[in-house]
């Protein structure tokens, strides 16, 4: 069952469990949905993550044991009802100058660059969680034949919109940043852009499909994002 | 014309900052804000400010302004730091910490140091017309947004304000309020303490840490006596990062996580700082000694009760500006005709 620990007076974090799980992402992923309908305030705001809830709350309104003893009620029969979640489908260009690990993680993984492409390309995947860098998500599983360590050597600077992988996880870079994934291929569609109403396009318990694009779309289509006319918009989706 | 503070030295790294950005941390977007709260809360009260006005954050040495308005009020907080203004008749003046200056177009004004503090902060009356991200100025550079272009300062930046004047009042001064950073950090435990050995949890609540050269607004890596993990290892699968989270990565060396903190990250955190601490941990400076205490969360939270009754009561402190021996509506009004303003009335030139 699920513990109730204070981060601090200013953060409560509920464990659902230690592992990477679909069934505990569906029970963190779930009380959200709880907390956030009832609406308790002095609750700032709630990260879900893989396998936790954190509960930011501000302390002169909202005290630990207040808190929690709303939150034990909440859990009471907390299911992991199927629900409608976003479907997203995101083009992108595999191998290249935009996929430049691509041919190691054939050679890695025994497979041809095709193989590689087709397997990531197949899989419908779950956001997990976004976080460590503003609309970084994580995204799971990719198939086990393309399981990898991170690199040895992570690269200093990884374009906005690399789409990588590492340790069964897929994801793609929202900012230039520093990366140590494997990075198989790169996308138009901007994951963090300022300029939109939802500035992160994903979020938790949504799923995301990637489908490759020659490298002429992806011109044609980064051209478009550049100028914030690219639309992209989600499917429904029957979790 | 439009009313401005004209950059023109921008100092190490000057920031706008308010008290950061809620509600994205559930999309990566990192809370941010000031490092020490406190202080620009402060500086906000003694312009007349509300306490979340976004102000600007100078980290070690800070900038140079100019007056491109027909009249500015500003305050500094943090350390012993002090401004030093320039009037365009060639007079000089200084102003301390915690206190209102009043600049007319053409003034400059110069923060330099900061003696003890790592950060200080300059609040302006009326505050910056700038555009809020996501509901707040807060500045994260390495996400490139809030504040002005989603950076530091430059020099020839221009800061758009939303007053055009300042109106004509007393100076004032908030006095007895201490911005001193201290060794003594309370914590409460976890959320992952059960990652570490009982060794581990006496020498970290027992040993002095040192504040290393790596400290910036993401975080303060310490050193000192490393923290052995137990059986469960370093790694754990990501989970939310609360404000002065203590994460204790595979070397054993403990890394407190501050404004610009991820939201998610994959260490296990021994201990949280609690929020009453957080604005002294943001005005410790590499070399500082610190020490860690246990409270429990009931504890830091009447202290933060305390602590936020307290900060209402600021208003009620301030105190006004008086040069000795003068009487100070004759000062002002005959310094207002020059556009001068001499709070601390230097002796040498108490006859202009």
């Amino acid at each position: 069952m699920a513990r109730l620990m204070a981060s601090g007076d200013t953060a409560l974090v509920v464990e659902f469990g230690e592992t990477i799980d679909r069934e505990i992402n569906a029970r963190v992923l779930a009380l959200t949905d709880r907390i956030a309908g009832a609406q308790i305030p002095g609750v700032v705001e709630m990260v879900p993550t893989f396998r936790s809830l954190m509960v930011h709350y501000d302390p002169d309104r909202l005290l630990y044991g207040e808190l929690a003893a709303k939150v034990e009620d909440l859990m009471q029969d907390l299911g992991t009802a199927s629900y409608e979640a976003r479907l997203w489908t995101i083009p992108t260009c595999y191998g290249g100058a935009h996929g430049p690990d691509l041919d190691d993680v054939a050679r890695l993984t025994g497979l041809t660059a095709g193989e590689v492409v087709r397997l990531h390309a197949q899989e419908t995947y779950h956001v997990y969680c976004i976080g460590f860098l503003p609309g970084w998500a994580y995204l799971g599983e990719t198939v086990a034949a393309l399981d990898l360590p991170r690199r040895q050597s992570p690269r200093v600077k990884v374009p906005m919109g690399t789409v990588c992988t590492a340790q069964r996880m897929t994801g793609v870079y929202p900012i230039e940043c520093p990366g140590g994934w494997h990075l198989l291929g790169r996308t138009p569609v901007r994951m963090f852009d300022m300029r939109r109403d939802n500035a992160v396009l994903l979020g938790a318990g949504d799923k995301v499909r990637f489908a490759p694009i020659s490298p002429a779309e992806y011109a044609r289509l980064d051209a478009l994002a550049a100028a914030g006319t690219l639309e992209i918009a989600p499917e429904a989706f029957t979790a | 014309m439009t009313a401005a503070l004209k950059v023109i030295q921008p100092g190490m790294q000057t920031t706008v900052q308010d008290l950061g950005r809620t509600g994205g941390q559930s999309l990566g977007i990192p809370v941010s804000g000031a490092m020490d709260a406190t202080a620009l809360r402060a500086a906000n009260v003694v312009v007349g400010n509300p306490q979340d006005t976004a102000g600007l954050e100078i980290a070690l040495a800070g900038p140079t302004l100019e007056a491109a308005a027909d009249s500015i009020r500003v305050a500094l907080a943090g350390g012993t730091g002090e401004l030093t203004i320039q009037r365009t008749n060639g007079e000089s003046e200084r102003a301390g910490t915690l206190q209102s200056v009043r600049l007319v177009r053409g003034d400059t004004v110069r923060v330099g140091s900061i003696p003890g503090s790592a950060v200080a902060y300059l609040a302006i009356e009326g505050g910056l017309d700038l555009a809020p991200f996501q509901g707040s100025l807060s500045t994260y550079v390495r996400g490139g947004f809030g504040g002005l272009d989603g950076r530091a300062l430059r020099a020839g930046d221009l800061l758009p304000l939303r007053q055009a004047a300042a109106p004509d009042r007393g100076e004032v001064r908030l006095d007895g309020f201490d911005l001193a950073p201290r060794a003594a950090n309370r914590v409460v435990l976890g959320p992952q303490d059960d990652y570490f050995t009982p060794d581990a949890l006496a020498t970290f609540l027992g040993s002095e840490y040192v504040v290393s050269r790596e400290a910036d607004r993401m975080g303060m890596r310490l050193e000192g006596p490393a923290l052995a993990h137990n059986e469960k290892g370093f790694n754990i699968v990501s989970d939310g990062i609360a404000p002065g989270a203590i994460q204790v990565p595979g070397n054993g060396l403990p890394i407190i996580l501050l404004a610009d903190r991820q939201s998610t990250g994959g260490y296990p955190k021994i201990a949280t700082v609690i929020s009453v601490d957080l604005p002294a941990l943001g005005r410790t400076s590499p070399g500082a000694r610190l020490r860690f205490e246990r409270v429990t969360v009931e504890t830091a939270q009447t202290l933060r009760r305390e602590h936020e009754a307290m900060m209402r009561t600021l208003p009620e402190r301030l105190v006004g500006v008086r040069a000795e021996g003068f009487d100070l509506e004759r000062l002002l009004k005959e310094n207002l005709v020059s556009g001068v303003i001499d709070g601390h009335a230097d002796p040498h030139r108490q006859h202009h």
